[in-house]
């Protein structure tokens, strides 16, 4: 029989083969920690986060706010000495957070990504209209009214268009999307 | 004349109308065709790559593949879209399994991608194809006396590519003494801007704008030249949330790489797209009148 692989293994199986070394060869030297810009506003370092998934703390892992507010800079993946993608490993925990519903309510980010990627599924291209409902309740009073004032500001210089774009070949992308994920009749 | 397959992005059709103008008006002077790709899509930005790596590769593969049938590489205004093209291409190049499982679906579009397209930003096109030489010869209205922040953000120069120099490129620094002007000493220009952070951690996102913003007027910056929408919208439409949160009163413009060089080729303010900025552009315009008109 199989054994049930480990939180790590599950982590190191998200990352695609090509991003650099696997995270078990962390050496725990601090430099993605050292490097990153919103270091500050984590509840866990990189570094740390990196430890501890390999020490297989998987509850303690996904209840950070770490890899959701990594802004996909890469400043850290090309520092590092081990040669780790640690940007590509915040990408695996994202994905096995929305895959597994198991990142905290109050953050953003993954209402964001989700909304993003049935936007796409449907139209082929972005438009922020759509976009915006999905995750603007989400937000503090104070960034509600912001946004609300930056849209109102662009919608007056012509930088939002009118009707949603979409690619003409819309049935042949849908199904193409289909040979990879299984989408819902509603898409 | 060169010839390359444009991918404008979902921002430049309208958020950043004013890049695409100046892209093609400032290309065009140097004898290179932008052919947009048709019916191309979103690039899916940070935001695939967050639900499945799989699917995000396939729907910029499509792209790729458009691009491929065309003959032509690929050019991609913005950072992000770039950077998922520049790799996705690259992983499909080593990856003969993952290029067969994409293939597969691709089949959908009657496309298939092959991995013969090769990828660039736009800035690349001015650096290496173009070059600073050819700049400089083109040049009708140097732009004296202004200092101008190069500010590169992430994802051109990171990840790193082939051994590319990623702690200190100069080619945007290059760019902006051909046209000139200076290159303003700008110690954060590789520190992110926040990215979609601004949507979904707003602090944070702010906090790091203000870094920037900081880091360019300390040191002179009559404008920061950029070569990302996002970046763009970043460090503009959210100057005014910088300020009200940190008590700041920043006013400094950001303006796209190709409409700074198309000021410096004698195109007009109009053809680059100028007029829609939510940070005036007036106080650059006033610096670069001829001095006996003041």
């Amino acid at each position: 029989m199989a054994s049930k692989p480990s939180f790590s293994a599950e982590i190191s199986n998200l990352l695609y083969a090509a991003h650099g070394n696997p995270i078990n060869s962390c050496i725990q030297c601090g430099t993605c920690s050292g490097t990153c810009p919103v270091v500050d506003y984590m509840d866990q370092t990189p570094r740390r986060l990196i430890g501890m998934i390999n020490a297989d703390l998987k509850d303690d892992v996904l209840d950070t706010n770490t890899y959701w507010f990594c802004a996909s800079c890469y400043h850290c993946t090309v520092r590092c000495p081990a040669d780790i993608d640690i940007a590509g490993v915040m990408y695996a925990v994202k994905r096995y957070s929305i895959w597994n519903k198991t990142y905290s309510d109050d953050l953003v980010g993954p209402t964001f990504s989700e909304a993003w990627v049935k936007m796409i599924t449907r139209s082929g291209r972005s438009y922020e209209p759509i976009l915006a409902p999905t995750y603007m309740f989400q937000l503090g009073t104070k960034e509600f009214i912001q946004e609300a004032f930056n849209a109102s500001k662009m919608v007056m210089k012509g930088k939002i268009p009118v009707l949603p774009p979409r690619i003409k070949r819309l049935d042949n992308f849908k199904n193409m999307i289909k040979k990879i994920i299984p989408l819902g009749e509603s898409s | 004349m060169k010839k390359y397959a444009y991918f404008p992005g979902c921002s430049l059709e309208k958020m950043a109308s004013s890049y695409h103008k100046s892209a093609l008006e400032t290309t065009s002077v140097f004898d290179i065709e932008l052919q947009e790709l048709d019916d191309w899509n979103c690039c899916g930005a940070t935001a695939y790559f967050h639900v499945d790596e799989l699917l995000a590769n396939t729907l910029v593969a499509r792209n790729l593949a458009l691009a491929e049938k065309e003959g032509l590489d690929l050019v991609a205004p913005c950072s992000a879209c770039y950077k998922n093209a520049y790799f996705t291409s690259a992983y499909l190049k080593e990856d003969p399994d993952l290029a067969e499982h994409i293939n597969f679906a691709l089949e959908e579009d009657d496309l298939q991608y092959n991995a013969k397209t090769d990828v660039y930003h736009l800035i690349e096109v001015f650096a290496d194809e173009i070059g600073p030489e050819k700049i400089k010869e083109k040049v009708t209205n140097p732009l004296k006396g202004l200092s101008i922040a190069p500010y590169y953000g992430c994802q051109i120069v990171r990840p790193r590519k082939n051994g590319e120099e990623v702690e200190n490129p100069q080619y945007f620094e290059d760019i902006i003494t051909a046209i000139g002007a200076e290159s303003t000493y700008f110690p954060e220009r590789l520190r992110c801007c926040g990215g979609s952070l601004i949507m979904t951690s707003r602090v944070p996102a702010l906090e790091m704008v203000r870094i920037l913003l900081t880091s360019a007027e300390k040191n002179g910056a009559d404008v920061i030249a950029t070569a990302c929408p996002l970046c763009q919208v970043n460090l503009e439409c959210y100057q005014n949330a910088v300020n009200e949160e940190f008590g700041t009163e920043f006013h400094l413009p950001i303006l796209y790489f190709t409409q700074l060089i198309g000021l410096a080729l004698g195109i007009s303010a109009k053809e680059l797209g100028f007029g829609v900025e939510l940070v005036s552009a007036k106080p650059i315009f006033k610096k670069l009148l001829p001095k006996e008109a003041n």
